[in-house]
């Protein structure tokens, strides 16, 4: 303990010093609560995608690892049936999809019903889907919350994320300009 | 009609809780002995009807009753009756009963074995720890109700993932619950001595069981989580600095600290304000812990709890409690008076030195999990931390504290002779150099980590030695002095090398895994080999293997070295055709030093497999020194003088205290 100031109001600030930090913290998870925050940098920009191996949820589809990325670049999305946003950005990943675009999907700590049940209602752009259940692969990605969506290159490099739920603006501002480029030899 | 008898033993429940919470707390101020006496009566009812409760929701998934909302969402009727059982908490309302089961468990434990604790202190932290009850209760039964009925009642229910279906997975929660919710009973001791306004040895010496008992079960929870991440995951890791191994190792650190901060309370009388705050703080961090990972808000920011009404419950909750708490600590803990006094150099200050330590630790590992949130707030760039945050974050601290670790046994109380201690450490210092200069040898100097971790292991081994050895004076006395003296030392002064001990042994484990790890992904026919770490694993074939609610493929390896078989591991994949879902069974071969750790990944179009080898040298050390500091624990917590409680002429102060 750092010796302790010897009048009585500086010993007294001392001691209120813990309140005054947890008014603070309560301040920030009241904050917490009811906000949405959007555009995040990731310490994990133009990294190679870590190493993984998910099972697949659909019986048609396979799953997904480390070794499928690359060759060609590519959307990784997080996603999970209980979470809002993804409902709100599944019809522009499904026209992105549409488009040609290859999206791969990992279903963030859900259950495997559930997600075949929120891909069967909202359509399925995924060509891969991997089971994401424990959340690791997503910490290994540095995923702050679903959903998230990145853009890998042929080399399997992590080149760009994106957090928040996709729109067709974010599409036409962020995304396809990004994998335009990527697809130049 | 049993759940709603359980229903009914909830409400119930509260309601002893909120008499449990009042009278006593009236009755201490009043010194009534009537009032008084209600609260360890209080506690052994609650804790009854929340055991009723639990039992009828046990019952609910044994007969796997479907008109039960919590049981159709999380059980099914084909599931094996362990899993059965375990499912109770293995969902949010569940484990917020169990949280209240162990809570009141504990309450009733000081209830019923607390008789040598002065009345009004007694009755004062039985109510602070009813009041504990009230918040838990309320929230249980206002937001996450495991009681609600379901109509029409379902065929059969939803919850039967395979994943979850594992004793490691389905014992470490209440083992963590026995220690973080073990942390109340410091939390309501501090709490009513700070309404008491008094903190002395007695005090200290009262507290400190229940601080060990939480603190053994909480490294026993830890250790039991790393392990089954370890076995069950598939990814070779045993710690990944994940929120929610997170929000169990900050109470763990502060946990730590409070422990030693306590003894100088207990042995010296000084530090008390400290020692409060630290008792505040680390039941603050199991609260933080506990709602933080239960409510999501650490895995997914985008939404504080999947329910608003919950998460405001929790604010409120935290904010009553930590808020409470720490005002009560600013108004009273000022005018606590310490009476030893202590050198700089001393065993109190080493304490202190560690105390420092292990808090900063639990600070730095609070924000790193907190960092997206608190950013996010002030506008700034958000990144996520990694491990690498960790890595440079609390390498560092964890060097200074284990030098002081070996020598601060040594220290005597008030003032201690550096130049005397280090002298006697002189062998120690000597052998953990030589044991660095080995691995710097072996590593070539291309791992500037792995010499330290392990030097810094041996430098804490051997002191603890040598500390053991002058306390019984071995090869310095005669060998019938050296005999009695081995006889009067003290179980708590075992526990403690023990405990130390264990950690040396974890350091190394850690040191070792992390930096001498190897890794092999490649697909393999039938017949290949490849070879990792100088162990060749060769691929013989893969069977189909039936089971219960499963088909599984399972893969033959053989290992061996220098062309000697001495291992046949068989990695399988689980498929589980109601779930659709597949799993991966790990094979790992393991010899007390090193792991050979096999995971059967997919099957290729050509025929091959995908397979992942670790070689993980020295990991199983991480769990075995845990368990090492475990029993340690337990054998401090067996000491004599914890049971029989304080000296007669503390206790009898404290009773004078009282009258007047």
């Amino acid at each position: 303990m750092p010796p302790e100031p010897r009048s009585g109001l500086g010993r007294r600030l001392l001691f209120l010093l813990p309140v005054a930090a947890f008014i603070g913290l309560v301040a920030v998870f009241a904050f917490g609560l009811g906000h949405d925050p959007s555009a995040l940098k990731s310490a994990m920009i133009d990294k190679p995608a870590p190493a993984f191996s998910l099972s697949p949820i659909l019986e048609d589809r396979p799953g997904l690892a480390r070794a499928d990325l690359g060759g060609k670049p590519v959307l990784v999305n997080f996603f999970a049936s209980w979470c809002a946003p993804c409902r709100a950005e599944h019809a522009t990943l499904t026209g992105l999809a549409a488009a040609g675009v290859p999206v791969y999907g990992i279903a963030y700590k859900d259950k495997p019903q559930d997600a075949r049940r929120f891909l069967t209602d909202l359509g399925d752009p995924y060509q891969r889907i991997g089971l994401d259940f424990d959340g690791r692969t997503a910490i290994d990605f540095g995923v702050y919350g679903v959903p998230e969506t990145y853009i890998l290159d042929r080399d399997g490099r992590i080149r760009y994320r994106y957090a928040g739920a996709l729109t067709d603006a974010v599409l036409k501002t962020e995304i396809l300009p990004r994998l335009e480029a990527l697809a130049q030899p | 009609m049993i759940a709603e008898a359980g229903h009914f033993a909830l409400i119930l429940a509260l309601l002893i809780a909120i008499v449990q919470s009042i009278l006593p707390m009236i009755g201490a101020t009043r010194n009534s002995r009537p009032l008084m006496d209600v609260a360890p009566m209080a506690s052994l009812l609650q804790f009854g009807a929340v055991a009723i409760a639990f039992g009828a929701l046990t019952h609910g998934y044994v007969t796997s009753d479907f008109s039960l909302k919590n049981v159709v969402e999380n059980s099914h009727s084909l599931k094996p009756l362990l899993y059965k059982i375990t499912g109770v908490w293995g969902n949010h309302e569940g484990s917020m009963l169990l949280w209240a089961l162990i809570l009141t468990l504990y309450g009733a434990a000081v209830g019923a074995f607390g008789r040598n604790l002065p009345p009004a202190l007694k009755a004062r932290v039985l109510s602070i720890h009813g009041m504990i009850g009230v918040g838990f209760l309320a929230f249980i039964l206002f937001t996450s109700n495991p009681f609600l009925r379901m109509l029409p009642v379902p065929p059969d229910g939803e919850g039967l993932n395979p994943i979850l279906q594992d004793p490691g997975l389905a014992f470490h929660p209440p083992f963590l619950y026995l220690g973080y919710v073990g942390f109340s009973m410091a939390f309501s001791f501090a709490v009513a001595a700070l309404i008491e306004g008094r903190v002395d040895p007695a005090w200290a010496r009262w507290v400190r069981p229940w601080t060990l008992v939480a603190w053994c079960a909480l490294t026993l929870g830890i250790c039991l989580g790393s392990w089954w991440a370890y076995y069950e995951l598939g990814w070779g890791g045993w710690w990944a600095w994940d929120p929610v191994e997170n929000a169990s190792f900050m109470p763990w650190l502060s946990g730590t600290a409070l422990l030693h901060s306590s003894i100088v309370v207990e042995k010296r009388d000084t530090l008390k304000g400290w020692t409060i705050f630290l008792a505040l703080v680390t039941f603050s961090l199991s609260l933080l812990g506990t709602f933080l990972v239960r409510s999501g808000v650490l895995s997914s920011v985008h939404a504080f709890a999947v329910d608003p009404a919950r998460g405001a419950f929790i604010l409120v909750l935290l904010v009553m409690a930590i808020g409470g708490s720490l005002l009560l600590f600013a108004l009273r803990a000022p005018a606590l008076r310490s009476t030893g006094t202590f050198a700089p150099i001393s065993r109190e200050s080493a304490l202190v030195l560690n105390n420092l330590l292990l808090a900063t630790a639990a600070l730095t590992v609070f924000l790193g999990t907190l960092y997206p949130l608190f950013l996010d707030v002030i506008g700034g760039d958000k990144v996520s931390v990694g491990s690498p945050y960790y890595n440079a974050t609390f390498v560092p601290l964890m060097v200074p504290l284990v030098l002081v670790m070996a020598a601060g046994p040594m220290m005597t109380w008030k003032r201690a002779d550096l130049t005397g201690v280090l002298m006697r450490l002189r062998l120690a210092f000597g052998g953990a150099l030589a044991v660095a200069l080995v691995m710097i040898i072996v590593t070539k100097g291309h791992k500037a980590l792995a010499p330290l971790g392990i030097g810094l292991a041996a430098w804490l081994l051997f002191g603890t030695l040598r500390e053991l050895a002058e306390r019984i004076r071995l090869f310095q006395a005669p060998w019938q002095v050296v005999r009695n003296r081995l006889a009067h030392t003290t179980r708590a002064a075992w526990g403690m090398s023990i405990a130390h001990a264990g950690m040396a042994v974890t350091i190394a484990g850690i040191t070792v895994a992390s930096g001498w790890q190897q890794e092999a992904i490649q697909t393999l026919k039938p017949g290949d080999s490849v070879t990792l770490a100088g162990d060749s694993y060769r691929f013989d074939k893969v069977e189909p293997l039936p089971g219960p609610n499963y088909s599984a493929e399972q893969a033959t390896v053989t290992v061996s070295r220098d062309g000697r078989t001495f291992a046949t591991m068989h990695p399988s994949r689980l498929t589980y055709p109601l779930q659709r879902m597949t799993t991966a069974d790990v094979a790992i071969h393991t010899d007390g030093f090193s792991d050979k750790y096999v995971v059967l990944g997919e099957p290729q179009p050509d025929g091959g497999w995908i397979f992942r080898l670790y070689y993980n040298p020295l990991v199983p050390w991480v769990w075995f020194g845990a368990i090492i500091m475990v029993l340690g624990g337990v054998l401090s917590l067996s000491d004599r003088r914890l049971r029989i409680g304080a000296p007669v002429r503390k206790a009898k102060r404290a009773e004078a205290g009282l009258a007047a």
